[in-house]
């Protein structure tokens, strides 16, 4: 029972996952570019919520327009003042573009918020619960892993149903080709920017509904982004879903394990130890990841 | 309506076309034959907008376009078919048809495009919705030009249709190309084999390390002793 529960609240934590991991993925497919400070812009995404939340006392579930709006506004402000000009060095400059870029909006959060860890305390679902039979779930997560499911099914929708998702994908697998059929690249940068951006938004507006804010929470998350990308294959869509269930179900299933077998060695503690070790055996198996076409 | 005025084009500073010129008129199927390296691709992707040349000019329907963008050549009425190892693979073959067609914003002249080619290459129908990486070679460079087709070009300029097919294809391609003519499309073809090309061309123009050394209608360069000795062996 113990085991089941904690499938039920890895997929809902994966579900989350997936949505952080999804613009990260976009983005490196579009354009092999590793976006290093998007757990920044989840970081941004989770103040967003918290301070709309704290100010005018709006509902953090409501609020989440906002997070998902400064999303996009970081993603194209990315692009457009910093991404498109180091384009054209070398990829390494590219590398710590994006590194620097995460520094600073780290720094410039630490001098605007204070390193405090802030919490929401007032909201319509904070604090309450929802039983399904002998299954309880944070009625905050519930909503979370719900809302992060459909994000990303709209996300998916546009990218494999719409004639602009399909010039998106065109791009990502092959530039020069679909300029030859009108596309232009930096207009498809942009989108890719733009997604990546509002996407991980929304996660940390929902993120915040459960979790602290403080200015260096992103590279906790970012980083099993990075998993969740490399072990679903980078670039590919499909696979940064499953691999964030996986991660999310691993992180949940480890600690009861450890818990039923009684063994303080195999505790909460090390649950990233699995998860990384459940990356490093793919990557060595499959270095494509599980469902990669890039190579 | 396509007009090159003694360009010069560099890759990486290394000049590799040194001075072509060329003309296409409307309707016309105009072929550039020439030997590996001799810039024949170059000189397409010169004019699709993909490089640019360093002197010289190339004009559309009297209009400057050499120092335009890809995109906004393809705006023009000029489609560059690439060889077919630049179809989409991961997408199915309706999908890269669709991408073909990204320019085009009515929705029925999408449609009566993907009929024609459709009717063109009724292959291609049969295996609309299989992954277009999956297809074997002679049905992937008929997906080429397929796509090339679904904007409804002025121009359409195709990279080497015959490369790497076996002879049977060979001739089933070019086939499709004077098919395209008699159908009044315009066309530029750049083509390895000499001999195919030409008898289908009006008119061709024969390149060598960069420079064109003769030019005429197809079947005079066919006669000419100097083609006969560079490129057919005889």
């Amino acid at each position: 029972m113990l085991i089941i529960d904690a499938l039920l609240q890895g997929l809902l934590i994966g579900l989350l996952f997936a949505l952080v991991a999804l613009g990260l993925t976009i983005i490196f497919g579009v354009m092999d570019i590793v976006n290093f400070a998007h757990g920044e812009f989840l970081m941004l995404g989770m103040y967003a919520v918290y301070w709309t939340n704290y100010f005018l006392n709006i509902d953090p579930l409501l609020a989440l327009p906002v997070s998902a709006a400064l999303g996009v506004i970081l993603g194209l402000a990315s692009y457009y003042l910093l991404i498109s000009y180091l384009l054209r060095g070398p990829a390494i400059a590219q590398l710590f573009g994006t590194f620097g870029l995460m520094l600073f909006l780290q720094y410039l959060a630490m001098f605007l918020f204070s390193a405090d860890y802030r919490m929401i305390e007032r909201g319509f679902l904070v604090g309450k619960s929802i039983s399904f039979g002998p299954f309880v779930f944070e009625a905050t997560k519930l909503a979370a892993g719900v809302l992060s499911l459909i994000s990303f099914a709209v996300v998916y929708y546009f990218l494999y149903k719409t004639k602009l998702g399909k010039a998106l994908q065109a791009t990502a697998i092959n530039k020069e080709a679909a300029t030859y059929m009108g596309i232009k690249t930096e207009k498809m940068n942009a989108i890719a920017w733009a997604i990546g951006g509002g996407t991980v938004g929304i996660a940390g507006g929902l993120l915040v509904n459960f979790y602290y804010a403080y200015p260096m929470v992103g590279i906790l998350f970012v980083m099993i982004a990075f998993a969740c990308v490399a072990l679903g294959g980078f670039g590919s869509v499909k696979g940064v879903f499953f691999a964030g269930l996986l991660i999310g179900v691993l992180e949940m299933i480890f600690p009861v394990f450890g818990h039923l077998v009684g063994s303080d060695f195999l505790g909460p503690h090390f649950k990233f130890t699995v998860v990384y070790l459940a990356y490093f055996i793919i990557v060595v198996v499959r270095p494509q990841g599980l469902f990669g076409w890039k190579n | 309506m396509l007009k090159v005025n003694e360009i010069e084009v560099r890759l990486s500073g290394i000049p590799v076309i040194h001075n072509i010129s060329l003309e296409v008129k409307k309707g016309e199927l105009v072929t550039v034959v020439g030997s590996n390296g001799a810039g024949k691709s170059t000189l397409l992707k010169t004019i699709a907008g993909t490089l640019h040349p360093t002197k010289g000019t190339i004009t559309f329907e009297n209009r400057e376009i050499h120092r335009l963008s890809t995109p906004d050549i393809v705006k023009l009425g000029i489609t560059y078919i690439p060889e077919a190892r630049l179809i989409f693979g991961p997408l199915t073959v309706e999908d890269n048809l669709e991408l073909g067609a990204f320019i085009v914003d009515d929705k029925n002249e999408v449609k009566k495009n993907l009929d024609f080619v459709y009717q063109l290459f009724p292959r291609l129908k049969e295996r609309r919705t299989q992954i277009s990486g999956t297809l074997s070679g002679g049905e992937q460079q008929m997906l080429a030009i397929g796509r090339g087709l679904m904007s409804n070009p002025k121009l359409l300029m195709l990279d080497e249709p015959s490369l790497g097919l076996m002879p049977k294809l060979v001739d089933e391609m070019l086939d499709a190309v004077s098919k395209l003519r008699d159908m009044g499309k315009t066309i530029l073809l750049v083509e390895q084999n000499v001999f195919e090309s030409l008898q289908i061309a009006d008119r061709g123009y024969v390149i060598q390390t960069g420079k064109t050394i003769k030019e005429g209608k197809g079947s005079e360069l066919l006669a000419s002793e100097e083609i006969k000795k560079a490129f057919l062996g005889l």
